[in-house]
C-alpha cells in the first residue's frame, strides 16, 4: 500500500468548489451554533468530531485515525439563501458588466464571439499575457453595449458597493441585485461564452462564484487550544463559525415566518457580512470582526498573507532542526575552513552514521560513552526501526555489543564533520558557508578572522547559526560547493572577498618592511606558528650578527614559480613609484617566488581587493593552495605584531604648537572668505551660478569654502606628523581609518551637513537661540574647527550630534529600502539559469540571454571582469 | 612552425569572444616573442578561456540578484551633488537604483547629455546657442514684473534685462508672439528696463484679465517642450585638456532634441528609460538601464560585474517592453500562482487561479521549496540518475 509520504505533488489545478461537490466532500452538515453540550463536542456543530480527531487519545469517526495521522474531513453548511463570495466580487462585476441581464451571453456579436475565442485559445496556450488582454478588450467592449444583440434586451448599469453589494441603475431607480438575482445571471452565462471572459468554466462555473452551501474547514486547520488553567480557547476560524451559522439560523427562520422582504434583506446582509470575514477580515467598507479582547479576528487571508503568513513564513521558509546558534568570538589558530563549535553543542547536535564493518568500532566507543560524554552518541536506531534513547537505556555496554551493520547511530558531532554556518542578513551565498568543525570548550562558536568580510562579521556580541548535514547528498555538496575555500573569490566583481584587515594589514606592512630585520630568535619565534618544516634561508645581514628580511620569511611560502608585479596600496601621493624601480619600496615585485621589491599592505593581503597578489594565486594554484597561505602566513602577520608591539596613544594624533598655529591661520583665511561671499551677497555683486538663485549660489561657495579650508588645514597639520606614528601607519597602509579620520582627530572636524547642506533649522532664521537672526557665518551653521583631541565646545557638540544623528536615521531607512529592493530582485530573477546550451532561461524555457553575460565567462572565475589575461600570458611564456 | 601558429589562432578565433581575440592578435604582434611562444600563448588563452566559462545549471538570476542587491545596504541614501558646484541635482545612490528596477514611467530628476556634433561641439559659444535654442523658455521666465490695470483695462509688462540676455531674448522676439495672441494693441513705453503695455481690445473683468496674464506668462519664446533648464559643461581628460563642450539639462526630450541641428544624435541620450524605449527602441532601453545602473554603482565606488547588469537589463526587457522587477512586472507576470502568491498580494493571486482554473506545474524556485520538491537549478537540474542494482 502506498503511504501518504510516497506520493509526490505533480501539479495542482485551482478552481472554484461547486455546492455538489462541497456537499460530497463535506462529512456532516453544520446545523447548531452550540460548541459543546457538558464538555462533549456537539454533533451538528463547529466542533463536531467527523471534522477530524485533535483531541490526544481520541479516534476520528471517519477514517479511524488518531490525531497524528488523521487529516481531517470537511463539513458544510445549507445557506437558507446564497451569498456572495467576497474573493470573486470584482469578477463578477465584469462577468455582469459583460453579460446580458436576460439572455446571460456576452453583449457582442456572435461573430464577433466566435472569432476572439478561436483567438483566445489559441493565445492562451502561447502568450498568456496578450490572452489576458483580449479578455479586458472583450469585457471593456461588452460592457459599453447598451442592447443585447442576442435577444434586443435592454441593459442596464451595474454598480458595485464594496464590497459585496450590486445595484443596478434602472428607469426606476437604483435597485439591488440580491446575490440570488446576481447568481441567476451568473447561471445563464454560456460555458463557451465564460471561457472567453478567462474563467474555466469546467473547474470554475460563474455561479459558483456566489455560495449556497458554504465548506467548512476541517478541524485540524482550526485546533483549539487549551490553556494551564484548563480553559479552552477556540480558534478564530471557528468563532466566526459560530456567528455564521447564527446568522444562518435565524436567516432560515425569518424566511419561514414569512417576515416582510426588508427585514430578510437585513438578516441576509448579516450572513453575507459573516461568511465574507470568514474569509478576509480586512475588507474595507465594513467593519472588522474583532475578539473579546478587541483583537481583531484572523480571516483564512490572514492567515495566507504577509511576512508571517502561511507563504512567506511557512511554505517559502521553514523552522529547522539540527541547528544551532550562539555568539561568535575570534581564533586567528584554525584554518579558515573551520568552525568553533561549543561541546555543548556538540554533544545536542546528532549525525546519523550507518553501521558498516569499517566504523563499527568506532560507533561501538560512540555508544559507551553515551549521551553525556563527548564524543558519544545520542540514539541507536535498531535495523527493525525501533530507535533506542540513550538518555534512559541503562545497559551500554550489551548495546555496544549488539551493534552491527544495518543499524544506525546518531553520533555527536565530531571533529572533520561538515556543517553550514550563517550569519544574518544573508545578503548573498557567502552568508552561509559550509565549515569542519572543531569541538572546542567553551560556550561560543569560534570563526578564523579572515572570513569575517564574507559574514560581514565582528565579535561585538554577532550571533550565528550552525546547520548539522543529515544525508550523504548533502554533505557531498557542502564539501564541493559551499565550503569556505570554495568562496575566497566573489561572483560580484571577480576577486577575492576573503582577506586580512586591521592587524592583519598593520601585521604584513611592519613585517615586509625595508626596515624590518629579525634575528634567529625572531624568525623562529614568527615561523613556529606556521608548522614550517624547511630550511631557513641564507640570512640578509650576517655580520656582525645574522639578520633576516621579512620578506624573505614570506618568499618561503611562495611558490618557486610565482612571478607578480604591482602597486602596494601605500602607492600614492607622496610614495607614488610608477614603475617597479620605487625607492620607497611601494611597488611589490615577486620574481620566481621571491619577494623582492615592495611591502605588503591592504592591497596585497586585504579583503575585497582584486587583481592582488592573493588573486594571482588562486588562479594559478588554486583554492586549496590559497587557503594554505591564509592559513598560515597571516598567522606570522599577527605574530609580528606581537613580536613588536603595536598600538595608538594619545601623542599619534597631537600637532606640535606651529601646526596648530598655521591652522588657526587656514581657518582666519577661510573665515574671512566666507565673510566676503557673505558681504558680495549682502552688497547683491555675488554672481549667481547659472540655474541657480544667489542664496542657493552662496550656500553652495561657501561649503566650497569651507571644504578647502579643511582640506588644506588637514593636509598642512598632517605634515606635521611623525610618518612612523602609529596612525599614520594604519591610514597608510589602509589596515584601519583615512586621512579624514585623522584630520578629524588631530586637527578638525569642519562642516557638519545635514539632507546635504549646513544645518539651517531649529529656531525661526537661526539654528540655536544664541545666534542672531539670518547669521550665515561659519559657526552658526555647523562648522566646527574643534578636533577630537582638543574635544568640541557645546555648540559644535550639539551640531555634531546633529549630523551624527541623520547617519543613524539613513542607515536604518537605507537596509528596510535596500532589503526590499533585494527581496523584489531574487523573486524576479531566481529561476534564471545557465542551461547546456549556454543560454540564460528561465523556469518557463524563455530565453533571456542567449549567452550568458555575451561571453559565457563565470564573473567569479573571471579576473575582475576579463576572461583571460594576455599579458600576464605573455609574460609568463617570454620566461620559457 | 609558422602554418601551427596560424591554425592555432584559427582554433582560438572560432572559440575566444571577438573582443579578446582581437586583443590577442594585436598584443601578440606587437610582442617579442618567437612564435613557438607565440603558439603556446595562444593555446593558453583558450585554455584559459575555457576554463572560466559558466557551468550549465549554474544560477546566474540568484547570483546577479544577490551582487547587485547586497551593495545596496552600502550605498548613500541622500541625493548628494558633487562638490557643489553643479546646476542642478540629480536623484543617484540607492533611490535612483530602485527608481530603475522599478522601470518608472518618469525619472525623479530627468536629464539629458546633449553631445555636439564636431566643429560645433569645440566651440562655446555655438554651444552656448544650441543650449540657448533648447531651453524651454516661456515669457514668464524674462519678465520681472507685471501689472494689471482694472480701470484702463491695461497690462504693463516689465522685463529682467538680465534674465533676457542670459537666455538671448529680444523684444523683437517677444512682441510677435504677444500679437499673435490677438489681445490688443502693444506699446514700448520704457526701454531701461523694457517695458511693454498693451491695451486690451475690450473691457474685462478681473477674472478675464487674470487669465489673460496666465496667457502672456504662459506663451512659449522658444525651447523644446521639458527642457527647463540647461548647463554647459565641458568635458576635460585627464591632463584637463579640453575635449568638448556639451549640454546637460534638466528635464528629458529625446524625440525633439534628436531632430536639433548641430546635435550629434548617435552619443545623446537621457535617463528616461521608458522613453529611449519608444524613441530609440527597446534594445537602447536595455542599453540604458545597465549603463544608467552602472553609473549609479560607480559613483558609489561600488564594484559589480557588468554581466549582474546584463542580466537585469535583458530580464526587464526582453519580452519587447520594459518590465519593472516587482509585483507589477516580472514577478506579478509568472506563470506559477504558487509563486506570485508567496511574493506578494497572496490572496488576489489566488482567488484569480481559482476563477482562471490556473493549473500549478511546479517548475520554478519558489514553487518547488513550497512543495517541498528539488530545485531545478545547479545540482538539482540534473534529471540523469543512475540505475541501482
Amino acid at each position: 500500500m502506498l503511504r501518504f509520504e510516497d506520493y509526490v505533488i505533480d501539479g495542482i489545478k485551482f478552481g472554484i468548489i461547486s455546492p455538489d461537490e462541497a456537499r460530497k466532500l463535506s462529512r456532516v452538515a453544520l446545523v447548531t451554533d452550540k460548541l459543546y453540550d457538558e464538555e462533549l463536542p456537539v454533533r451538528g456543530g463547529p466542533r463536531d468530531p467527523h471534522m477530524g480527531a485533535i483531541e490526544p487519545g481520541e479516534r476520528c469517526p471517519v477514517c479511524g485515525n488518531p490525531p497524528s495521522t488523521c487529516p481531517g474531513h470537511f463539513g458544510h453548511i445549507e445557506l437558507a439563501a446564497p451569498v456572495i463570495h467576497v474573493g470573486f466580487v470584482s469578477i463578477i462585476n465584469d462577468l455582469l458588466k459583460s453579460t446580458c441581464r436576460s439572455c446571460g451571453r456576452i453583449l457582442l456579436p456572435q461573430d464577433e464571439i466566435k472569432r476572439d475565442l478561436e483567438l483566445y485559445r489559441k493565445l492562451r496556450v502561447k502568450w498568456p499575457r496578450l490572452a489576458k488582454d483580449l479578455v479586458k478588450n472583450v469585457i471593456q467592449k461588452a460592457a459599453k453595449t447598451p442592447k443585447c444583440p442576442h435577444c434586443g434586451e435592454q441593459q442596464y448599469k451595474i454598480i458595485l458597493d464594496k464590497p459585496y453589494k450590486f445595484y443596478e441603475e434602472r428607469p426606476e431607480g437604483r435597485i439591488f441585485l440580491t446575490p440570488h438575482e446576481v447568481r441567476q445571471r451568473l447561471e445563464m452565462i454560456p460555458d463557451e461564452h465564460a471561457e472567453l471572459l478567462g474563467l474555466d468554466p469546467e473547474h470554475a462555473r460563474p455561479e459558483w462564484m456566489v455560495l449556497t452551501v458554504l465548506l467548512v474547514p476541517p478541524l485540524p486547520v482550526r485546533t483549539p487550544i487549551s490553556l494551564e488553567t484548563g480553559i479552552r480557547s477556540e480558534d478564530d476560524l471557528t468563532h466566526i463559525l459560530v456567528t455564521i451559522i447564527r446568522a444562518n439560523n435565524d436567516l432560515k427562520n425569518i424566511i419561514m415566518s414569512g417576515a416582510p422582504q426588508s427585514i430578510v434583506e437585513e438578516r441576509w446582509n448579516v450572513l453575507q457580512y459573516n461568511v465574507s470575514i470568514l474569509f478576509d477580515n480586512e475588507l474595507p467598507g465594513v467593519p472588522v470582526a474583532r475578539h473579546r479582547n478587541l483583537r481583531p479576528l484572523k480571516g483564512i487571508v490572514q492567515r495566507l498573507k504577509g511576512k508571517e503568513g502561511r507563504f512567506r513564513g511557512n511554505l517559502s521558509g521553514k523552522r529547522v532542526n539540527y541547528s544551532a546558534r550562539t555568539v561568535i568570538s575570534p581564533d586567528p589558530l584554525i584554518s579558515i575552513n573551520e568552525v568553533g563549535v561549543p561541546e555543548e553543542i556538540a554533544k545536542t547536535l546528532t549525525i546519523a552514521e550507518n553501521v558498516t564493518p569499517f566504523n563499527i568500532e568506532k560507533l561501538r566507543k560512540r555508544i559507551l560513552n553515551g549521551p553525556n560524554k563527548w564524543p558519544g552518541a545520542n540514539y541507536v536506531i535498531r535495523d527493525d526501526g525501533r530507535k533506542i534513547d540513550l538518555r534512559f537505556f541503562k545497559d551500554r555496554k550489551a548495546l555496544a555489543e549488539s551493534l552491527r551493520p544495518g543499524y544506525i547511530v546518531e553520533r555527536h558531532l565530531e571533529d572533520g564533520d561538515i556543517v553550514l554556518f550563517n550569519r544574518q542578513p544573508s545578503l548573498h551565498r557567502m552568508s552561509m558557508m559550509a565549515h569542519i568543525v572543531r569541538v572546542f570548550p567553551g560556550k561560543t562558536f569560534r570563526l578564523n578572522l579572515l572570513v569575517c568580510p564574507p559574514y560581514n562579521a565582528d565579535f561585538d556580541g554577532d550571533e550565528m547559526n550552525l546547520h548539522a548535514l543529515r544525508l550523504p547528498e548533502a554533505i557531498a555538496e557542502a564539501y564541493e560547493l559551499m565550503l569556505v575555500e570554495k568562496h575566497i573569490l566573489s561572483p560580484r566583481y571577480g576577486g577575492p572577498i576573503i582577506g586580512g584587515g586591521q592587524d592583519y594589514v598593520s601585521g604584513a606592512y611592519l613585517l615586509t618592511s625595508k626596515t624590518t630585520l629579525l634575528t634567529r630568535d625572531d624568525v623562529e619565534f614568527i615561523l613556529s606558528v606556521t608548522g614550517y618544516h624547511g630550511e631557513l634561508p641564507e640570512p640578509a645581514i650576517i655580520k656582525p650578527n645574522e639578520y633576516w628580511t621579512g620578506k624573505q620569511i614570506i618568499s618561503l611560502f611562495l611558490p618557486k614559480e610565482f612571478n607578480f608585479q604591482g602597486k602596494a596600496k601605500i602607492n600614492s601621493g607622496k610614495l607614488e613609484c610608477a614603475d617597479p624601480d620605487c625607492f620607497y619600496d611601494s611597488y611589490i615585485v615577486i620574481k620566481n617566488g621571491e619577494l623582492l621589491e615592495g611591502v605588503f599592505d591592504k592591497k596585497a593581503v586585504g579583503a575585497q581587493q582584486s587583481e592582488n597578489i592573493i588573486h594571482h594565486m588562486i588562479k594559478e594554484y588554486g583554492e586549496s593552495f590559497a587557503r594554505e597561505f591564509f592559513d598560515n602566513v597571516f598567522k606570522m602577520f599577527i605574530r609580528m605584531l606581537e613580536l613588536k608591539g603595536f598600538t595608538m596613544t594619545l601623542s599619534d594624533v597631537e600637532i606640535p604648537p606651529e601646526a596648530r598655529e598655521r591652522v588657526e591661520q587656514v581657518i582666519k583665511e577661510t573665515y574671512e572668505r566666507v565673510d566676503k561671499l557673505i558681504q558680495q551677497y549682502q552688497e547683491g555683486v555675488l554672481e549667481p551660478i547659472p540655474g541657480r538663485t544667489i542664496e542657493e549660489t552662496l550656500e553652495l561657495k561657501i561649503i566650497q569654502v569651507l571644504n578647502e579650508g579643511r582640506e588644506r588645514a588637514g593636509k598642512e597639520a598632517i605634515e606635521y606628523l611623525d610618518p612612523f606614528n602609529n596612525v599614520f601607519i594604519m591610514a597608510r597602509t589602509g589596515a584601519r581609518g583615512s586621512d579624514v579620520n585623522i584630520t578629524n582627530m588631530a586637527v578638525m572636524l569642519g562642516q557638519q551637513v545635514v539632507r546635504g547642506k549646513r544645518i539651517t533649522r531649529g529656531y525661526r532664521g537661526r539654528t540655536l537661540a544664541h545666534f542672531k537672526k539670518g547669521d550665515l557665518s561659519p559657526e552658526s551653521r555647523g562648522f566646527v574647527k574643534n578636533n577630537f583631541r582638543t574635544g568640541l565646545d557645546p555648540l559644535e557638540t550639539f551640531f555634531h550630534a546633529a549630523a551624527g544623528r541623520e547617519g543613524l536615521v539613513d542607515t536604518a531607512v537605507k537596509t528596510s529600502q535596500s532589503g526590499y529592493m533585494q527581496r523584489r530582485l531574487i523573486n524576479a530573477l531566481m529561476d534564471l539559469r545557465v542551461t547546456y546550451d549556454g543560454t540564460v532561461r528561465d523556469s518557463e524555457g524563455n530565453i533571456v540571454q542567449f549567452s550568458y553575460g555575451e561571453d559565457l565567462v563565470d564573473p567569479m572565475k573571471s579576473m575582475h571582469g576579463k576572461s583571460v589575461d594576455i599579458d600576464r600570458i605573455i609574460e609568463k611564456y617570454r620566461e620559457v | 612552425m609558422a602554418k601551427s601558429l596560424k591554425s592555432a589562432l584559427t582554433a582560438a578565433s572560432e572559440i575566444l569572444p571577438p573582443k579578446i581575440y582581437e586583443e590577442l592578435v594585436e598584443k601578440l604582434e606587437s610582442s617579442d616573442l618567437n612564435v613557438k611562444q607565440k603558439r603556446a600563448v595562444v593555446e593558453e588563452a583558450v585554455r584559459e578561456y575555457l576554463s572560466s566559462q559558466v557551468h550549465p545549471g549554474e544560477a546566474v538570476g540568484i547570483v546577479g540578484a544577490q551582487s547587485i542587491g547586497e551593495p545596496g545596504t552600502q550605498m548613500t541614501l541622500r541625493t548628494f551633488h558633487y562638490a557643489g558646484m553643479l546646476e542642478f541635482d540629480v536623484t543617484l545612490g540607492l533611490p535612483r537604483l530602485i527608481e530603475i528596477v522599478d522601470a518608472r514611467k518618469k525619472p525623479s530628476t530627468p536629464t539629458m547629455k546633449i553631445y555636439l556634433v564636431d566643429k560645433i561641439g569645440k566651440d562655446l559659444e555655438k554651444a552656448r546657442e544650441i543650449a540657448r535654442r533648447i531651453e524651454y523658455t516661456t515669457i514668464e521666465k524674462v519678465i520681472s514684473e507685471i501689472q494689471k490695470d482694472i480701470v484702463n483695462y491695461t497690462i504693463t509688462i516689465v522685463f529682467d534685462k538680465e534674465m533676457m540676455d542670459d537666455k538671448g531674448v529680444t523684444l523683437d522676439d517677444v512682441i510677435p508672439l504677444l500679437k499673435k495672441l490677438k489681445i490688443g494693441d502693444i506699446e514700448i513705453t520704457d526701454d531701461n528696463p523694457p517695458t511693454l503695455t498693451i491695451y486690451l481690445n475690450e473691457d474685462v473683468d478681473i477674472r478675464t484679465l487674470s487669465r489673460v496674464e496666465d496667457k502672456i506668462k504662459q506663451t512659449k519664446i522658444k525651447g523644446i517642450k521639458g527642457i527647463t533648464k540647461v548647463a554647459i559643461e565641458a568635458e576635460k581628460d585627464r591632463d584637463g585638456n579640453l575635449i568638448e563642450y556639451i549640454i546637460v539639462t534638466e528635464g528629458s526630450n529625446l524625440a525633439e532634441i534628436l531632430d536639433v541641428k548641430g546635435v550629434d544624435y548617435t552619443r545623446t541620450h537621457t535617463n528616461d528609460i521608458t522613453e529611449t524605449a519608444e524613441v530609440l527602441g527597446i534594445e537602447a532601453a536595455r542599453n540604458l538601464i545597465i549603463r544608467e545602473m552602472q553609473d549609479v554603482l560607480e559613483k558609489q565606488g561600488l564594484d559589480v560585474d557588468i554581466r549582474h547588469l546584463m542580466l537585469v537589463a535583458d530580464l526587464m526587457t526582453w519580452s519587447g517592453r520594459v518590465k519593472a522587477i516587482g509585483r507589477t512586472g516580472i514577478v506579478g507576470e509568472k506563470s506559477s500562482p504558487l509563486a506570485r502568491a508567496a511574493f506578494e498580494e497572496t490572496q488576489k493571486h489566488l482567488y484569480k487561479a481559482a476563477a482562471m482554473g490556473e493549473i500549478e506545474d511546479f517548475k520554478g524556485i519558489t514553487e518547488s521549496i513550497v512543495a517541498g520538491k528539488v530545485i531545478k537549478v545547479g545540482t538539482g537540474m540534473i534529471i540523469l540518475t543512475q540505475e541501482v542494482r
